[in-house]
């Protein structure tokens, strides 16, 4: 028996740890990765909260984010694709034609 | 038959949806039957098309005023078809139109002359619709995510253009991340209500107490998810690169129909579920407004880009239109719809004029090629100069309107000191808008390219030339239909 | 022994998701995910959502995170170089970041009524009882859904293909600057 609030924190940690890599990392693929674990730590979520609400609500709504998800990932791997065919680095920083 | 499933108004809310989705498969057939010269008979299947959905719409809306219905639910409330929805409806018809018409030519002119183009355009549209009249979390989210990634895709459609793939990068990585954002705070809204519907996660947030931390917690989440879509300050890094980058007609659309799209759903979050919470919100939407204000307009000065000014413009837009909803009376609200419709209107020509200017070799899309356009093309320098002005406020245009609404609603309801920095970001606007217009009319033309102005182009300019003077100079039917509109 | 395996894939969880940020080499990071994406599949079946969890490692971590490793592979990315960091991440980003996750934790710890808790078993409903409410009442979302996947097809065939007039990054056009 563990309180449903452990598995809330630990999805806001990991939401957090996304957040964080999101902001810090310097690797295309990497922040869009950092993307993909702040959506697994709502998933988690929405799961915890599943269970204490005694309703399923919750795992469709996780059925969705990762269809949503799997899509964005294809098209978002595609645009990183046709990035690097143009460029040939995948460094965020060498990534600014368009300036302020 | 399926009866337990799905019901009679299940399908007749549904039918235009059904009509543009399946329009965008043939679309895509058809291209595959087309050879290159024909293409354009693609884009004119995606418009007939949307015709079709269109007139779908008007014949639910005749059947709704004969029932004596306001309003249809449809999918065990998960979409409400109201006033609100078709006439958010009605704006994505134009955007999408309108876009697919300036595609033609220009696509030709960069050599990426696709058909799947006009069926994005179809799918997004499909996206924005369910968004506009979706009452349930999960459909909001899949609508939101339909639209959204169709545009990524469109932005990076010039995939031999760095601009482009690198406006498509940043557009997609800040829109995951507000999606993850928006997500981890519809998880706070359904743990606090025990379901997805708005109007029961509304409730449930208005039993809760005054200045609950996990109230105030989903609001932030979900508030900042919203506002990155908008692209409100200081969550809109992503839209000058975006606007910039993304083939002009894209910029068009984006900057128009899923805009619109983004601030109905906002508006139904703050509204409905975020509602009862509005103590909470308001300060924090304040200083967003005024930030967003600010920043759009001052950094607007110093562009050299018209696309990055045109999408600094839009930010200050934005700005204004939360102002609406920071009063949020009935004026705010109708001048928040106002401003929308104008907005589509004279943000679409403004840029079906620099679509004009892209020639074989030239880009077109800095204000020094603009010089001299008096010139050489009067009628394009004077229809530019028509929707610059509608952008700035100014009498007898459109543009003028949407700002009186928002501006009265301010002061109904006391924000004075808002309505005095909005007028004076006004003053601010004039300035670079009329850069634009005294490069053309009063440089001397650099050279003597003459902007292409296709039959698509010419009638995307036609139409939203027209509708800015109409609206602006016989604004009666307009402000009544608006009205229809926010009753709720 | 409920509360050991809660730790225990919890644990793993953060653990990975950890090596994620500290990793340099997108692949070690790509890696990393695929093990917090197994923990919490674990600990989704200790929720007792089977079909969630099978669809996590399906999906998820047997779909796209595939994906994933095959773009990391096909664009040979290298190590992450020491670029030029901000004194604003170096110094202000793990106390921001320490803040964010302590105070988000501190308003759900207190919140969540205290006797609410996850025991093994007495689970909310079977697969069966997702597919009905799936097809009753989310309908909808769900026929859209199949929309966003042929979009998705549809934007990475546009995008990714090979041109045949036009590849490599000779060709490409910079439009301006």
């Amino acid at each position: 028996m563990v309180p449903l609030s452990y598995y809330l924190i630990l999805s806001a940690i990991l939401f957090t740890l996304g957040v964080a890599g999101f902001l810090f990392k310097r690797n295309i693929v990497t922040i869009f990765m950092s993307v993909e674990l702040m959506l697994n730590a709502v998933n988690l979520t929405f799961v915890a909260l599943s269970y204490s609400l005694r309703q399923l609500d919750g795992q469709i709504i996780v059925f969705f984010v990762m269809v949503i998800a799997a899509a964005e990932a294809a098209v978002g791997l595609a645009i990183i694709i046709t990035v690097f065919r143009n460029r040939e680095s995948l460094n965020v920083d060498r990534i600014d034609l368009m300036k302020l | 038959m399926l009866s337990e499933y799905f019901s009679a108004v299940d399908f007749l809310v549904l039918k235009p949806v059904i009509l543009l989705t399946l329009f965008g498969v043939g679309v895509m057939l058809t291209d595959l039957l087309l050879e290159e010269r024909h293409r354009y008979l693609s884009a004119v299947t995606a418009l007939v098309g949307l015709g079709f959905a269109g007139v779908q719409m008007w014949m639910i809306q005749s059947q709704m005023r004969q029932a004596e219905v306001n309003e249809l639910e449809a999918f065990r409330g998960a979409v409400r078809l109201d006033h609100f929805g078709i006439f958010f409806f009605w704006i994505f018809l134009i955007s999408s139109a309108i876009a697919i018409l300036l595609a033609i030519r220009y696509l030709e002119i960069e050599q990426e002359h696709h058909g799947e183009y006009y069926a994005l355009i179809l799918f997004a549209t499909v996206g924005m619709i369910l968004l506009a009249i979706g009452t349930d979390l999960i459909t909001l989210f899949v609508s939101l995510e339909l639209m959204v990634i169709s545009v990524y895709i469109l932005t990076g459609f010039l995939r031999r253009d760095r601009r482009s793939n690198e406006a498509a990068l940043k557009y997609l990585l800040l829109g995951a991340f507000s999606t993850g954002i928006l997500a981890y705070g519809m998880s706070l809204l359904y743990g606090l209500s025990n379901s997805t519907n708005l109007e029961e996660i509304a409730f449930a947030i208005s039993q809760r107490p005054a200045g609950d931390p996990v109230v105030l917690l989903a609001v932030i989440t979900v508030a900042t998810g919203l506002f990155f879509k908008v692209g409100a300050v200081p969550f809109h890094q992503w839209l000058p690169d975006a606007y910039e980058g993304a083939p002009t007609s894209i910029t068009a659309f984006m900057s128009v129909g899923p805009k619109a799209a983004a601030f109905a759903f906002l508006l139904r979050m703050f509204m409905l579920p975020l509602g009862p919470a509005r103590e909470q919100w308001l300060p924090l939407l304040i200083g967003v407004a005024v930030a967003t204000m600010t920043l759009g307009n001052l950094a607007a000065v110093s562009q050299s880009n018209v696309k990055r000014l045109l999408a600094y413009s839009a930010i200050s837009h934005v700005g204004y239109i939360l102002l609406g909803l920071v009063s949020g009376n009935d004026t705010g609200l109708k001048g928040i719809a106002i401003y929308l419709l104008v907005y589509a209107f004279m943000n679409m020509g403004a840029f079906a004029v620099v679509v004009a200017m892209r020639r074989r070799d030239l880009i077109g899309d800095e204000i020094d090629d603009m010089a001299g356009l008096m010139y050489k093309s009067p009628t394009a320098a004077v229809l530019m100069m028509i929707f610059l002005l509608s952008l700035a406020g100014i009498p007898p245009t459109a543009g003028f309107l949407g700002k009186y609404f928002i501006f009265l609603s301010l002061i109904e309801s006391q924000h004075f000191t808002l309505a005095v920095i909005a007028v004076l970001y006004v003053a601010v606007a004039l300035y670079y808008y009329f850069r634009i217009v005294a490069v053309m009319f009063m440089r001397e033309p650099v050279d003597w390219e003459l902007p292409t102005l296709a039959p698509g182009i010419r009638i995307a300019l036609g139409v939203t030339a027209a509708m800015t003077l109409i609206i602006g100079l016989y604004p009666e039917p307009f402000i009544q239909i608006v009205s229809r509109t926010v009753l709720p | 022994m409920y509360q050991l395996l809660f730790f225990v894939f919890a644990g793993a969880a953060v653990g990975f998701a950890i090596n994620l940020l500290l990793q340099r080499h997108p692949i070690h990071s790509a890696l990393s995910l695929i093990g917090v994406m197994a923990s919490l599949a674990s600990l989704y079946l200790m929720l007792g959502a089977e079909f969630i969890a099978a669809a996590q490692i399906i999906v998820y971590a047997g779909a796209i995170m595939v994906l994933f490793v095959f773009v990391i592979m096909l664009l040979n990315a290298g190590e992450e170089e020491r670029t030029q960091r901000s004194r604003f991440a170096k110094y202000l980003g793990l106390p921001l970041i320490l803040l964010l996750v302590t105070s988000m934790a501190a308003v759900i710890y207190r919140q969540v009524p205290q006797d609410a808790m996850v025991r093994f078993g007495d689970f909310p409903g079977r697969t069966a009882d997702i597919g009905r409410r799936l097809f009753l009442n989310y309908l909808l979302p769900f026929e859209v859904v199949s929309i966003v996947i042929l979009v998705a097809i549809i934007g990475t065939v546009v995008l990714a293909r090979k041109d045949s007039e036009t590849e490599g990054p000779g060709k490409a056009v910079v439009s301006e600057k």
